[in-house]
């Protein structure tokens, strides 16, 4: 299965979706925030990898799908609900590519610097995704 | 109040951008590859980098950030199992088994992040 890019998907979401995105985005990054201030960094640290867009995502994607089918002329939720999932599996894989992001700045600091490292890392998350994506899809 | 404003604008961005990577990227299964993007870590450490400095602070967080990461697999496996076999509604189903990312993680925390 061949990567494509589409950007007439864009249209799909609304501004208001894309607001939401934005301030849920932001609020889950100042909770992660105070979480470490208040709490250390070995509880904050946890939260860097709380899946708090994560529901916004799935449900994002059924609506989407239902309102495709909907124009369609057909009833679209079973089938969007099984859109979502396949969203969800997706993730499960990049939670992996978030493992091996994590392994890089945990084992790369401080002996090397906060950049170099953070594109490493950044770099580890785009190659695990991808490798256990393809596994997935081939299995 | 800075600080939090800083905060709160970088991660609406960060996760704003990801979120519109997921949606453009096709097929879907790699799309949601963009669900567990490490949006808050890009968002929060950079911050962090500079605020604590010297990058031990942020090796700390990141090996949570290992745990965390770990807790999110079996949390969005039950959810894509649940959503494919008995098909509820997608936002109550993952916001129902967000409890798997809370008590994993708190046993990871438990076993091997407390030592």
């Amino acid at each position: 299965m061949r990567l494509k890019l589409r950007f007439d998907s864009l249209k799909q979401t609304k501004p208001a979706e894309y607001v939401s995105r934005f301030v849920f985005g932001g609020l889950v990054t100042v909770l992660a925030g105070f979480v470490a201030d208040h709490f250390g960094p070995v509880i904050g640290g946890l939260f860097l990898a709380f899946p708090g867009i994560f529901p916004a995502g799935v449900s994002l994607v059924e609506k989407h799908k239902t309102l495709r089918e909907t124009a369609e002329g057909k009833l679209g939720t079973w089938s969007a609900r099984g859109q979502a999932s396949v969203e969800a599996a997706g993730a499960s894989v990049g939670t992996l590519g978030l493992m091996g992001f994590a392994v890089v700045l945990w084992q790369g600091l401080p002996r090397h610097n906060f950049p170099s490292m953070l594109f490493t890392a950044g770099g580890m998350w785009i190659a695990v995704s991808w490798l256990f994506w393809w596994i997935r899809e081939r299995m | 109040m800075t600080d939090l404003m800083l905060r709160f604008l970088i991660g609406g961005i960060v996760v704003s951008v990801f979120a519109i990577l997921g949606d453009v990227v096709k097929p879907e299964s790699l799309g949601g590859v963009f669900a567990a993007a490490p949006t808050i870590a890009l968002a929060t450490l950079v911050l962090t980098m500079h605020k604590h400095g010297g990058g031990l602070y942020v090796a700390t967080e990141a090996r949570s950030m290992v745990a965390g990461a770990v807790a999110f697999f079996p949390y969005a496996c039950v959810v894509s199992f649940v959503l494919m076999r008995r098909r509820p509604k997608a936002l109550t189903t993952a916001i129902a088994f967000l409890p798997i990312w809370f008590a994993t993680a708190a046993g990871l925390w438990a076993l091997w992040l407390r030592r």
